[in-house]
């Protein structure tokens, strides 16, 4: 039976940063993931936005550590993984949102974010064709930015293997190898496999996974949907998010990528429990619509396709980091709410520093806050 | 203005449409109002309609069916299918030189609630399938809603100037394509519980069992109880060095370009491919004044009916089996086309290589079912039925059958017919579907005295016409069955009417008559290309069934039969020796030899495999050679179906690839489809049209 340092389920969005992470750290990584390459369960899904405009310090902190990763990955790696450092700009139509934001930002500005609240005229600047009729401004943060998910996620598998980590597909994993309490490894379809730690890194497959493993995780996934456009030149590269509520849907988003396309996606109200990636004729009257009542000259551009992935959720938005207290060498790096691409690199990184254990403060803040043993009734976090 | 028309056709009317002004990057042009835009501008003589933001490459017509977006151009701002689009009075059209701007057009746009459509029956695609399932479906009362992205109903029967073979009683053999549209759109006309959407395209398929349509601008919702996908067939394509210039593209938008639009697209084309389409595409190439420099076909025979064939090599057609096209070239468009003729182990034969001028290169290596709809609602637990090509790739007269029988099998399931089907529908199904047999040796009648037809047929293939018009009843096929070759009765007096030599949709029956003249019999020969080279007393290049000369051979008379007006009877009289080999009249000159010299050595690599995304041979074969085997994965890496096509035309090409590298396909994973199968415009989707379609 092959020994690892560690074994990572899931090769997505967290799981294969993490295991890049704890290959720079030194050790030997395995990665097992049922479906046939990386990034194919809901990794593929993300629509490319990367920020840390969050309302919550552990997730500003890690996303900007992330920021930090995808923005130098060319330069350091030499992969282009299509960076666009475009930032997120919230327009803000009405009280209840300039409230809410502009009470965040002395947080954000304390943990090091660069944002700044600014007038209509900035705004419209900022996003040519933006409908100025009732706009009170918006927060900027030049900082955040995009780039794809496709691109990134082979992009970190290929640097992860050249370090050493190993990769199984279209590998299911069976179960949990424990001897006095402790994780030995974990069994699959096809083979067993030992290490002294197992990194459930399984996003909306945790709850099932877990509860095979006795210590079930609240991951509770959600469905959500997105399309993408034709490329035309561009004129907005910024991630726009318009947070006001309207019947059958919260927020929604868009930002247009590297070729030029508009990518968007929107959040329905009420949530769509369950695991369904299939494409429902709401999504895009819906939100089209949306889009362009805030943007009207959006109504002449093509939608290319549509695609629908899930949030693996839980209660107060906030993902599920660290140690089972139950089943000692099992942790979980899970339950990332639809943020596990912006928040992967970042956090992969403090989870390898959890396995080395050479925590920083920083860390310790995020994984008190992502504690899975945290109280999860709390209010849902307000950029989420 | 008309350089590039097509002015007069030996078998479609051309009719006198009104020209209207409009501008091509600010040039003063004339197209015909409510043609299509990217005929108006081949007419025009304008073939580049853009390049690539990518690699700048030049791109134009290759579909010309709605379905891969390669025929962009701007109207007065807005990206739109040329090929789909229609011409206007004083529209501004404008290449696609990179991205195009979106337009500022910032004011508040008024949305309206997009309507749904509940039906009982849904039939997507009013060509010959869905036309025959919809005449089924409407004489049972059921409330039907054809849609068909074309702004007439018929598919590609519209596009078919020859005429049909199949089954008198079944298929309207004997009849012209074109005519079988007619009759078949005014039968479902006439039917008052089938509701026509013309230019109306189905986009996407969805979980919650809707089917998105889009009219011109409008976009609505159709819940049907039942499904019928009569999507028809898309063309495969192939990978060689100069695949994407344009000039390349498929023998269905040849034929929508010169037989729909009465456009002369090339000059001079060599046809890829050996099938029924390849070989009836070089024969509307010859019809509409394009000389076809050769077909080639890499199999050892020619795979679609042999006398489609025969009379290709008649009208001076090279046909070269075991050949394959290896590069296209030309700077901006094809200027050549070079082919090389391949060995037992499908490889290409060194110094083989010859070089045609051509402008134009049709490819014609088989179809695919256009399935995308059907897997997406079958997925998503619709009711769905397929007919036609999209159900099994074979020919209208077949198509026209199973739409027939699922239009029965659908009313069936609805409740609204109690009936079996008959049960001899689905043999005849099976015989309209059937591949054509091995040849036969020609048997030549013996007599030579009298008038009688002879019989160039010598491959089975659903056919009877010849059957059925014989007004004494003389001619059967073997067993009576619709595939048997034909015979005469010869206990039967020909009166040599010429109804069957009219009739015959293969040109293969002739008359020889030697009633007057024993040493010199009047042989008739069908003749459907240009009027003007058989006038009486014109001297004629007569050939055998293949199409080696017989010699040359004044013109007694030109004769039509009222019910066949445009299949001449050409009449000569020959020796006697020769009067039963005589089957056709050569039309080509005889070709230029192509050049030997190859220059530029091909570099397969260099060959793009996704046109949308301009994804080459190569990079998928070292993302092969680097371990991928998900195409999901390969599309991640290097946006291979990522485009705007949604891999209609790559899919099969990367999957060849695979298979070249010698990789186990079953340890490929394939790629995930999802709406939309065509791009629709962000305001069409949120209701910016209201109920207008316009």
């Amino acid at each position: 039976m092959k020994r690892y340092d560690a074994i990572v389920i899931g090769a997505g969005s967290i799981g294969v940063p993490t295991a890049l992470a704890l290959a720079q750290e030194g050790l030997a990584p395995l990665v097992i993931d049922m479906r046939p390459s990386p990034g194919q369960g809901d990794n593929k899904h993300a629509i490319g936005g990367i920020r840390a405009t969050h309302s919550s310090p552990a997730k500003i902190v890690a996303c900007r550590r992330s920021l930090e990763i995808f923005a130098t990955w060319k330069e350091t790696h030499g992969d282009d993984i299509e960076w666009q450092p475009g930032g997120y700009i919230f327009p803000v139509y009405r009280q209840a949102e300039e409230t809410v934001l502009k009470g965040y930002l002395p947080l954000q500005r304390r943990y090091g974010l660069d944002i700044e609240w600014v007038g209509p005229a900035r705004m419209t600047a900022a996003v040519p064709g933006l409908n100025p009729r009732g706009l009170r401004g918006g927060t900027v943060s030049p900082e955040d930015g995009s780039a794809s998910p496709l691109l990134s996620v082979n992009a970190f598998y290929r640097r992860a293997r050249s370090l050493g980590a190993e990769f199984r597909f279209k590998e299911k994993v069976g179960g949990l190898m424990v001897e006095a309490g402790r994780v030995t490894g974990v069994t699959t379809d096809r083979e067993a496999y030992r290490a002294p730690v197992v990194i459930d890194a399984a996003g909306g497959l945790s709850r099932e996974l877990t509860r095979s493993m006795g210590c079930e995780m609240p991951v509770m996934p959600e469905s959500h949907e997105a399309g993408i456009t034709e490329p035309v030149a561009m004129f907005c590269p910024a991630m726009v998010v318009d947070l006001r509520p309207a019947p059958g849907s919260k927020n929604y988003y868009f930002y247009q990528n590297h070729h030029g396309q508009i990518v968007f996606c929107i959040t329905p109200d009420p949530p769509i429990a369950g695991t369904d990636t299939r494409s429902t004729s709401v999504f895009l009257p819906q939100c089209c619509g949306r889009m362009i009542d805030l943007m009207p000259r959006l109504k002449n551009i093509r939608v290319r396709r549509v695609w629908r992935g899930t949030y693996p959720m839980t209660s107060d938005g906030s993902p599920l980091v660290g140690w089972n207290r139950d089943r000692r060498g099992l942790l979980h790096a899970t339950g990332m709410c639809g943020q596990g691409y912006m928040l992967g690199p970042g956090l992969g990184e403090v989870v390898a520093r959890m396995v080395t254990e050479r925590l920083t403060d920083d860390d310790r803040m995020i994984l008190e806050a992502f504690s899975p043993y945290r109280d999860l009734t709390c209010e849902v976090e307000a950029l989420k | 203005m008309g350089q590039h028309r097509i002015d007069h056709h030996p078998i479609l009317d051309v009719p006198d449409r009104p020209r209207v002004e409009f501008t091509w990057n600010g040039q003063p042009l004339k197209g015909c109002a409510g043609e299509m835009i990217a005929s108006a501008l081949i007419a025009n003589g304008i073939h580049i309609f853009g390049h690539h933001p990518k690699d700048h490459s030049p791109q134009g017509i290759f579909c010309a069916n709605g379905q891969c977006s390669q025929c962009l151009v701007r109207v007065n701002g807005r990206p739109v299918k040329s090929c789909m689009t229609a011409l206007e009075p004083g529209m501004a059209v404008e290449s696609v030189e990179g991205l195009p701007r979106l337009p500022a057009e910032d004011d508040p746009v008024a949305l309206h609630p997009i309507e749904t459509i509940a039906v009982e029956v849904l039939i997507i695609g009013g060509g010959p399938a869905g036309l025959a399932a919809a005449v089924e479906l409407g004489q049972l009362e059921v409330p039907t809603l054809l849609v068909d992205d074309k702004d007439r109903l018929g598919g590609k029967l519209v596009l078919q100037t020859h005429k049909f073979f199949g089954s008198v009683a079944d298929s309207y053999a004997g009849t012209r394509g074109y005519r079988i549209a007619e009759r078949l759109a005014e039968q479902v006309r006439a039917l008052p519980s089938v509701r026509i959407l013309l230019d109306t395209t189905a986009v996407g398929v969805f979980a919650d069992q809707a089917v998105g349509i889009v009219s011109g601008l409008r976009y609505r919702l159709v819940r049907p109880r039942k499904l019928l996908v009569a999507t028809g067939a898309r063309e495969k394509m192939l990978s060689f060095p100069g695949n994407t210039l344009p000039g390349v593209y498929g023998a269905g938008a040849f034929q929508t370009l010169v037989n729909r639009d009465l456009v002369r697209a090339s000059r001079r084309v060599l046809i890829v491919g050996g099938g029924n389409v390849g070989l009836i595409a070089g024969y509307h190439a010859i019809q509409a004044g394009i000389e076809v420099a050769a077909l080639i076909e890499a199999l050892p025979e020619t795979g679609g009916y042999k006398v489609h064939a025969d009379k290709l090599q008649r009208l001076g057609v090279p046909i070269l089996t075991r050949h394959t096209i290896v590069s296209a070239q030309g700077r901006d468009h094809v200027e050549k086309a070079t082919i090389a003729r391949l060995d037992e182990r499908w490889q290409v034969v060194p110094g083989t290589h010859r070089t045609y001028a051509v402008d134009t290169v049709l490819m014609a290596v088989g179809l695919a079912e256009v399935n995308e709809f059907t897997l997406q609602a079958r997925s998503f637990g619709m009711d769905v039925y397929t007919a036609g090509d999209a159900q099994e790739i074979a020919e209208a007269s077949a198509a026209m059958f199973t739409g027939r029988i699922e239009g029965f099998r659908i009313a069936r399931a609805l409740g609204r017919q109690t009936g079996a089907i008959p049960p001899d529908w689905d043999a005849k199904a099976a015989i309209l579907k059937s591949k054509p047999g091995p040849t036969v040796q020609p048997r030549v009648p013996a007599a030579e005295s009298g008038v009688f037809p002879v019989f160039h047929c010598l491959q089975e293939v659903p056919c009877n016409p010849c059957t059925a018009v014989c007004p004494i009843g003389a001619i059967h096929t073997e067993d009576e069955r619709l595939t048997g070759l034909p015979y005469r009765d010869e206990t039967l007096e020909c009166t040599g009417c010429m109804a069957c030599a009219a009739v015959c949709p293969g040109l293969a029956i002739t008359l020889v008559d030697y009633r007057r003249d024993p040493a010199r019999p009047l042989v008739t020969l069908p003749y459907e290309v240009w009027r003007e080279k058989v006038a009486a007393g014109q001297t004629v290049i007569l050939t055998d069934r293949q199409g080696q000369a017989l010699g040359g051979f004044p013109v007694e008379r030109v004769r039509v039969k009222k019910k066949y007006p445009e299949t001449l009877l050409v009449q000569v009289r020959l020796d006697r020796a020769v009067a039963k080999q005589a089957v056709g009249i050569r039309v080509q000159p005889e070709a230029p030899e192509p050049s030997t010299l190859y220059e530029n050595a091909p570099l397969p690599d260099e060959a793009v495999v996704c046109r949308c995304e301009r994804v080459t041979a190569g990079e998928i074969r070292a993302a092969i050679r680097d371990g991928v085997r998900d195409i999901n994965q390969l599309k991640a890496l290097n946006r291979t179906g990522m485009g705007a096509c949604g891999a209609k035309t790559c899919r099969p090409m990367v999957w060849r690839i695979f298979q070249e590298e010698g990789v186990d396909l079953k340890a490929v994973t394939d790629r995930v489809d999802r709406p939309l199968f065509v791009e629709v415009p962000m305001g069409t989707l949120a209701g910016a049209a209201g109920g207008e379609d316009q």
